[in-house]
C-alpha cells in the first residue's frame, strides 16, 4: 500500500543522504522524495512516498526514528490528510493547438506560466492522480518536457507535525 | 598542556583533551599524514595511552574487544583514505554488534575535500551505513562538542560506533577549549524506563504460563544487567537460553540454562523454543541464525514478550504480543519490583519435557579418539582456565565450538563477531581485552585461517608485553565453510584446504613468542597448563585437530528451528 511519510530532520549536510542510504541499504520503495527547510531554518521536513506492506511501513518510521538526525517520524496516510504536488509541463502550442491546450489547462486549473510561439509551459497542482489525469488528457505527441515535485504533505485540521 | 578551561588550544590538543576529558585511558590507531598533529598532541602528554597496531582494521577490533570486555569505550584512530577503509571492517564488525566505540580519522585538509586528494576518502560518506552516527568536523570551533556527542551517542540508547572525521587544517585551527558538561539533542532522546501497563501485562502473561520460556541476547551484556537477570530467572523457575551474543548473562553451568539457542544450539534449547507458550525475549532480535524461518517458527502459537531498547528490533522478523521499549535493567528492575512476592504455575511437566530432551545429549562427541578432537581442547580450556578466562574468537567452527563447550558463568567474558561474522576478529580483539583487564587471563580460539587474516598483530603482543594464549585448532581446512560443502554441496570442497600453511610454531617465535605443537589428545591438557602458567608470555598452541570434525546440531540455512541436523555420535 502507498503511504507517506513525513519527517522533520535536522538540516544538517549529510542528513538527506542518511535517509535515502537507509531505504536503498534496507530494500525499501521510494517513489517521491521531497525537502525544504521549515520555517525553522535548522529544521527540513521531508515527505517520503512509499510503498510496502504494514510490517514494512512498521520498520521504515522504526527505523527512520533511529536515525540520529531525524526529530519526529509521522505516516501521513494513517490519518486525513492532504497532498499536493507541483508539475511544470511543456506543452506544443502552435497555432493549431493553441486554443485547445488553454481549454484543457483551464479544466484542470493549471496556469500557463510561459509562453512561446511554439509553446505553453504549464504550472499545475494537485495530487498525483490530478497531475496523472492532465497527463492523461493531452495527445502524447503534444508533451515536450514534465518536471514533477514529487508529492508535499500534511495533516488536516488539528493533525500537527511540529516540535 | 594547560588544565585550565577557556585555554586557547589547536584542534588537536582539543582532540586529545577531550579523550582526556572522557578519562581513555587507551586508544588503538596508526599514524599518518592527516593526524600528525593529533599524534604530536598525543606525544606530549601521558593521560592517554595510543597503543600502535599493525594494521588499521586491527586498530577497530582492539578498540571494540576493550569496549566488549569492560564498560569502557573503545577508542581508535586513524589517518585518512587507506586508514579508513582498513578500519572499516572493525567499525562494520562494532556496528552489528552494537559495541560502543569512538573512531577518530583524519580527513585531507577541508579545502582539499572533493578535489581527489591524496589520501582523500569521504570517510562519513563510506561508513555512514556501518556506524551508529559520524560527524565531519569542519570548523574547530564544534570540535569539543562533537567529541562529547560521539561519545554521548556511542554509549546510550542502543550502543554503537560513532566516527569523527576530522580533516588535517581542523587540528592546527585554534580556539578555546571548554568541554561541555553536557550534552542535549532534540533529535536524541532514548528511553529508559518500559511502559508500566506493559509491565504489569507481561507479568500476567509469565505468572499463567505453562510452558515458559527465557530468551536473552546481547542487549542484556551491552546493558549489564545480568544480575536482574538471574534474579528474575531463579526467582520464576523458568528455563533460560543465551544467544551467542548473550552467552554468559545466564551461568552457563546452572541447571535452568539449556545452553545457546540457534543455528548451532543445543537441541533441548531449540525445542524449548519452539513448544514454550510465552517466550520472555531480552535485548535479543530473533535473528536468523537464532530461529531460523520465520514462518516456521510461527507455526506453534505463543505470546511473546519482547524488551529491547531499540524499537525497530521488536517485530521486526517476528510478530510480538507485549513489546516493551525500554533500558533491560530498569525493565528488569521494574519486573522483579511486581513478580517478587507472586507465584508462578507449576511447570514441572515442562522441566521433565525438557529434561527428556537434555537426555540427548546433544554435544557428545567421542572422547577417545586418536586425534585431537576440536571439542575437547575447548572443555580442557574451561578446565584449565577454571572457566574464568576471558575468550575471544574468530569465526567457524571453532568460535561456534567455544560457545557450546566454555561454559560462560559471567558477562563479558565472552568476546566474538556475531552479527558481522568476521575472521581476523580474535587476535586483535584479545589486545583490546588484554589491555582493558590487565591481569586477567586471556585465550583467543582461533582457527589456521581465521587467525592468519590478523597475524601481524602478534608484533603488538609483543610490543606491549600481551600475554594472551592462543589456540589455534588447526585442521587446515575452513571449517564450517567445509562443513557446509560437505552438507549442501556433495562433498565438493571448493578452495575450502589451505595447502602451505606456514609452521606456526616458527610463525610465533619469529614475532617474538613462544609456540607449541600439540598433536596428541593426551598433550592437550598439559600444554594448556603449561601455557596458561606463563602469565607473561604469549603462548600460541598449535592444535592439529581432526579434520573431518562438524559441528552439531546445525539448523541448515532457511531452516525451521527444530530442523536440526544431529550428530552421528547419538
Amino acid at each position: 500500500m502507498r503511504h507517506i511519510i513525513s519527517i522533520l530532520v535536522e538540516n544538517e549536510a549529510g542528513a538527506l543522504s542518511r535517509i535515502s542510504g537507509l531505504f536503498s541499504a534496507r530494500g525499501y520503495n521510494i517513489e517521491s522524495l521531497t525537502v525544504a527547510p521549515t520555517e525553522d531554518a535548522s529544521m527540513s521536513r521531508m515527505t517520503i512516498v512509499t510503498t510496502g506492506s504494514e510490517d514494512v511501513i512498521e520498520q521504515i518510521t522504526k527505523q527512520l526514528n533511529k536515525l540520529v538526525e531525524v526529530v519526529e517520524v509521522v505516516d501521513l496516510s494513517e490519518a486525513e490528510h492532504i497532498e499536493r504536488e507541483l508539475m511544470l509541463i511543456k506543452v506544443r502550442a502552435g497555432a493549431k493547438e493553441r486554443e485547445d491546450m488553454k481549454r484543457v489547462a483551464d479544466i484542470f486549473r493549471g496556469r500557463i506560466i510561459d509562453v512561446s510561439d511554439s509553446t505553453y509551459t504549464i504550472e499545475l497542482t494537485g495530487d498525483g492522480a490530478k497531475l496523472d489525469a492532465f497527463i492523461h488528457a493531452l495527445d502524447p505527441g503534444g508533451i515536450i518536457e514534465t518536471v514533477r515535485t514529487g508529492a508535499s504533505g500534511i495533516g488536516r485540521g488539528n493533525r500537527i507535525l511540529k516540535v | 598542556m594547560d588544565r585550565v578551561k577557556g585555554a586557547t588550544l589547536t584542534g588537536a590538543e582539543i582532540v586529545v583533551r577531550c579523550l582526556q576529558e572522557e578519562g581513555v585511558q587507551h586508544v588503538f590507531g596508526y599514524p599518518g599524514g592527516a593526524v600528525l598533529f593529533i599524534y604530536d598532541a598525543l606525544f606530549k602528554q601521558d593521560k592517554v595511552r595510543h597503543v600502535l597496531v599493525r594494521h588499521e582494521q586491527g586498530a577497530a577490533h582492539a578498540a571494540d574487544g576493550y569496549s566488549r570486555s569492560s564498560n569502557k569505550i573503545g577508542v581508535c584512530l586513524v589517518t585518512s583514505g587507506p586508514g579508513v577503509t582498513n578500519a572499516v571492517t572493525g567499525i562494520a564488525t562494532a556496528y552489528m554488534d552494537s559495541i560502543p566505540m569512538v573512531v577518530i580519522t583524519g580527513q585531507v585538509p577541508t579545502h582539499a575535500i572533493g578535489l581527489d586528494a591524496f589520501q582523500e576518502v569521504d570517510a562519513v560518506g563510506i561508513t555512514r551505513p556501518c556506524v551508529k552516527h559520524n560527524f565531519l568536523v569542519k570548523n574547530v570551533a564544534d570540535l569539543a562538542m562533537t567529541m562529547k556527542k560521539a561519545f554521548y551517542l556511542a554509549r546510550t540508547g542502543r550502543p554503537g560506533p560513532v566516527l569523527v572525521d576530522i580533516p588535517k587544517d581542523v587540528t592546527t585551527q585554534t580556539c578555546e577549549f571548554h568541554y561541555p558538561e553536557t550534552v542535549a539533542m532534540r533529535s536524541y532522546n532514548p528511553v529508559r524506563k518500559g511502559h508500566a501497563g506493559q509491565i504489569k501485562k507481561a507479568a500476567q502473561l509469565l505468572l499463567g504460563a505453562k510452558r515458559p520460556m527465557i530468551y536473552t541476547g546481547g542487549g542484556v551484556v551491552l546493558s549489564d544487567a545480568s544480575s536482574q537477570l538471574k534474579e528474575l530467572v531463579r526467582l520464576l523457575g523458568f528455563p533460560c537460553t543465551n544467544t551467542l551474543m548473550g552467552l554468559g548473562a545466564y551461568p552457563a553451568t546452572d541447571r535452568q540454562f539449556l545452553g545457546m539457542l540457534g543455528m548451532h544450539g543445543t537441541y533441548e534449547a531449540n525445542l524449548a523454543m519452539q513448544n514454550c507458550d510465552v517466550l520472555l525475549a531480552i535485548g535479543a532480535r530473533f535473528d536468523d541464525r537464532v530461529i531460523g524461518d520465520p514462518a516456521h517458527f510461527a507455526q506453534n502459537p505463543r505470546q511473546i514478550i519482547h524488551i529491547d531498547i531499540d524499537p525497530s528490533s521488536i517485530s521486526k522478523r517476528v510478530k510480538v504480543d507485549v513489546p516493551i521499549v525500554g533500558n533491560i535493567p530498569d525493565v528488569l528492575d521494574e519486573f522483579l519490583k511486581i513478580l517478587k512476592d507472586s507465584k508462578p504455575q507449576d511447570i514441572k511437566a515442562w522441566w521433565q519435557q525438557i529434561e527428556e530432551w537434555r537426555a540427548k545429549d546433544c554435544l557428545k562427541y567421542d572422547r577417545h579418539a586418536k586425534i585431537i578432537k576440536p571439542q575437547f581442547v575447548l572443555e580442557k580450556l574451561h578446565e584449565v582456565t577454571r572457566g574464568e578466562a576471558f575468550v575471544t574468537s574468530d569465526v567457524g567452527q571453532h568460535q561456534m565450538w567455544a560457545a557450546q563447550f566454555y561454559k560462560f558463568d559471567r558477562p563479558r567474558r565472552w568476546i566474538n563477531s556475531g552479527g558481522l561474522g568476521t575472521m581476523g576478529f580474535g587476535l586483535p580483539a584479545a589486545m583490546g581485552v588484554q589491555l582493558a583487564n590487565p591481569g586477567a587471563t586471556v585465550a583467543c580460539v582461533t582457527g589456521e585461517s581465521s587467525i592468519m587474516m590478523c597475524l601481524q598483530e602478534l608484533s603488538t603482543c609483543k610490543q606491549y608485553r600481551l600475554p594472551v594464549k592462543i589456540v589455534n585448532l588447526n585442521n587446515k581446512y575452513m571449517g564450517m565453510v567445509r562443513q557446509w560443502q560437505q552438507f549442501f554441496h556433495g562433498n565438493r570442497y571448493a578452495e575450502s584446504y589451505m595447502d602451505a600453511l606456514p609452521d606456526f610454531v616458527k610463525l610465533a617465535e619469529g614475532y617474538g613468542h613462544r609456540g607449541v605443537l600439540i598433536d596428541k589428545p593426551a598433550d592437550v591438557e598439559p600444554a594448556l597448563k603449561e601455557a596458561f602458567g606463563r602469565k607473561n608470555e604469549l603462548v600460541f598452541l598449535d592444535f592439529i585437530t581432526d579434520q573431518t570434525e562438524n559441528v552439531y546440531p546445525m539448523i541448515p540455512g532457511g531452516k525451521g528451528i527444530t530442523e536440526m541436523i544431529l550428530s552421528e555420535d547419538l
